[in-house]
């Protein structure tokens, strides 16, 4: 049937992981501003491509991708702040519709802007020197700055999760997205705390198109294709679930992969597929709730 | 005065029957009306049934493909075929997706129309054999009109025009008798409270999938217009793009009223047409303009007009 060879589909379930780590890193930010403030946020995928090209600049000025890679998402998060306190929040205790409709206008915006400033041909975003060559993991030779994005998403994934179980903060960001009425009347200012989390939530929009970067390359139209397929993986894992997007944001990105490598025309279809057999069997998502904040 | 506001039909009629003229350009008004007519499915759905899709593009595309597959590939001259094989694509496809879609309420909804939509796009972009993939589907020659007794050639713009008024006029009163049946009011209902709709006896999901078929039917109608105009089919038609401009569209003019839809096609193509003579960067314009009607003015252009209209008298129904 097929000439599979192993340690090529091995490379390939890594690229895979990879993938779905950039995945998981825009479902798991899309997810908790969802979850806490029932916000859909459509310009994720441009603050993600905003991440890409701040990297690049960064990279310019301060000559050390290290610095990049801290600096753009700060600069992405802090890009959200504004956003939340000066476009969102005049929004709150209206249609849920109506953050959506705002953050995509904002997404055509931050699009046309970036070509304004970078122009329409794609950067391409060096890796350091550390990170250049290959690794040999005994099967196959995989690229060392692929296993260090792989690496980079756990570690993130374990300081957000430590952030969100241990500290008080995040006991009450969970307590939040629980029911924001009943924080609210424990003397919680509600409102800080979904500025936090937008702050985070694109943050790590931020992370990812730094990361993707020097994969990718950056380009205006980045976060175009990206943002559906993110809310792809949101909705199968689940809305508001953070298990659920990591688990999601693996198998979209598994499947992506290895679609590619059998029958390269179907990847992009596979992912609506595989969204409409999850739809079909667990309405709710993987790991969601039936009911929860619908 | 009077008279003409107890027809509003009649008056949107005589309207658009002298639009070419005040328009830079004949075609822009065709579009203005076949965009008009795309948003008006939309705002069946979104303005009146209270649910935001983000799939347009899935069945103005549909429509767009059906027509132009009859005429281009299976070499059917015939106009009333075409526009037929639009329909039945664009309404099979509404409801499909719209089974899937109407699984999930609230703002899940408008991520699954928009899913399903990039789903098609893929499909129609690799499926280069019968769509034409990314050149688009070429080869559309449009028949002329035939009706008993009587045949146009619709090689003018202007007739191309006329021939369009008279289809949206007709999808216009329908619309209007859909929305002043009881069936339009459990839409409304639906909208409101669609929990206090459920309690009432209704079912909801039924009437909610039977309001996506008839707005994928004005837009699939809408589409397979718009093939005909253009005599091409662009990939573009299934992408999501499409479906923003006719949020944005709906948005602009005034969603939930009835003719909002046309007067936002009509800002946002009027608009596009001459602000593109002096940049390149149009949905920065657009974009900006959509965020500060989001913001300050969400009642659109027209809704807005008629809020203060109303202000001094009675509302009409259809307005």
């Amino acid at each position: 049937m097929f000439d599979i060879s192993l340690p090529a589909l091995a490379a390939q379930v890594f690229t895979g992981l990879v993938l779905g780590g950039i995945f998981v890193l825009l479902a798991i930010g899309l997810s908790l501003i969802f979850g806490l403030m029932t916000v859909v946020n459509f310009s994720h995928g441009a603050l993600y491509m905003l991440g890409a090209y701040l990297g690049f600049m960064l990279l310019g000025l301060t000559g050390s991708f290290w610095a990049a890679l801290v600096l753009a998402p700060l600069l992405v998060g802090a890009f959200g702040l504004v956003i939340e306190r000066f476009l969102i929040r005049p929004l709150y205790g209206r249609s849920p519709d109506d953050p959506l409709l705002l953050t995509f206008g904002l997404s055509l915006v931050l699009v046309e802007v970036a070509r304004l400033i970078w122009g329409k041909i794609g950067l391409t975003l060096d890796p350091p020197k550390a990170l250049d060559g290959a690794v040999n993991l005994g099967f196959t030779a995989f690229p060392l700055y692929r296993l260090f994005v792989i690496a980079v998403t756990i570690v993130v994934l374990i300081a957000l999760w430590l952030f969100l179980e241990k500290t008080n903060v995040g006991l009450i960001i969970r307590a939040g997205s629980r029911d924001p009425l009943m924080v609210r009347a424990l003397g919680f200012d509600v409102g800080r705390i979904w500025f936090l989390v937008f702050g985070i939530g694109t943050a790590l929009a931020g992370l990812a198109g730094i990361l993707a970067g020097p994969m990718r390359g950056a380009y205006a139209e980045m976060g175009v294709t990206i943002i559906i397929e993110s809310f792809v993986v949101v909705v199968v894992g689940g809305m508001g679930s953070l298990l659920g997007a990591i688990v999601s944001g693996l198998l979209i990105g598994q499947v992506v992969s290895l679609t590619t490598f059998f029958a390269p025309k179907l990847a992009e279809i596979m992912v609506f597929v595989t969204m409409a057999v999850v739809l079909l069997v667990r309405p709710s998502g993987l790991f969601g709730e039936a009911g929860l904040m619908e | 005065m009077k008279t003409l506001g107890r027809h509003p039909i009649l008056v949107f009629f005589l309207v658009f029957l002298a639009f070419p003229w005040v328009v830079p350009y004949k075609s822009l008004a065709t579009q203005v009306l076949i965009y008009g007519l795309l948003a008006l499915g939309f705002n069946l759905l979104y303005g009146y049934t209270g649910l935001l899709s983000f799939g347009a593009a899935a069945y103005w595309g549909l429509g767009a493909y059906g027509a132009g597959l009859t005429l281009a590939k299976l070499k059917l001259a015939s106009l009333w075929a075409a526009l037929g094989m639009g329909l039945c694509a664009a309404t099979v496809g509404g409801t499909v997706i719209g089974f899937f879609c109407l699984r999930r309420r609230g703002i899940y909804f408008a991520m699954l129309t928009l899913a399903f939509a990039q789903l098609l796009y893929f499909v129609g972009f690799h499926l280069a054999d019968v769509t034409g993939g990314d050149d688009g589907l070429r080869g559309i020659t449009v028949p002329p009109l035939v009706l008993p007794g009587l045949t146009i050639p619709l090689d003018t713009s202007i007739t191309f025009y006329y021939f369009t008024l008279a289809l949206v006029v007709l999808a216009v009163a329908g619309l209007t008798r859909i929305l002043d049946s009881p069936f339009g009011a459990l839409l409304q209902a639906i909208r409101e409270n669609s929990d206090r709709a459920a309690a009432c006896g209704y079912d909801i999901n039924r009437v909610k999938l039977l309001s996506f078929v008839f707005s994928s039917l004005f837009m699939g109608l809408a589409g397979a217009l718009d093939a005909l105009r253009l005599t091409v089919v662009p990939i573009e038609s299934l992408h999501w793009s499409t479906s923003g401009q006719v949020v944005i569209m709906t948005l602009l003019g005034g969603a939930g009223t009835f003719f909002g839809p046309f007067v936002g096609a009509a800002a946002y193509l009027v608009l596009e047409d001459r602000i593109s003579v002096f940049t390149e960067s149009w949905p920065l314009v657009i974009g900006a303009i959509f965020m500060t009607f989001v913001l300050f003015l969400p009642k659109g252009i027209w809704g807005t007009l008629l809020a203060r209209l109303n202000a001094s008298r009675a509302p009409g129904r259809v307005s």
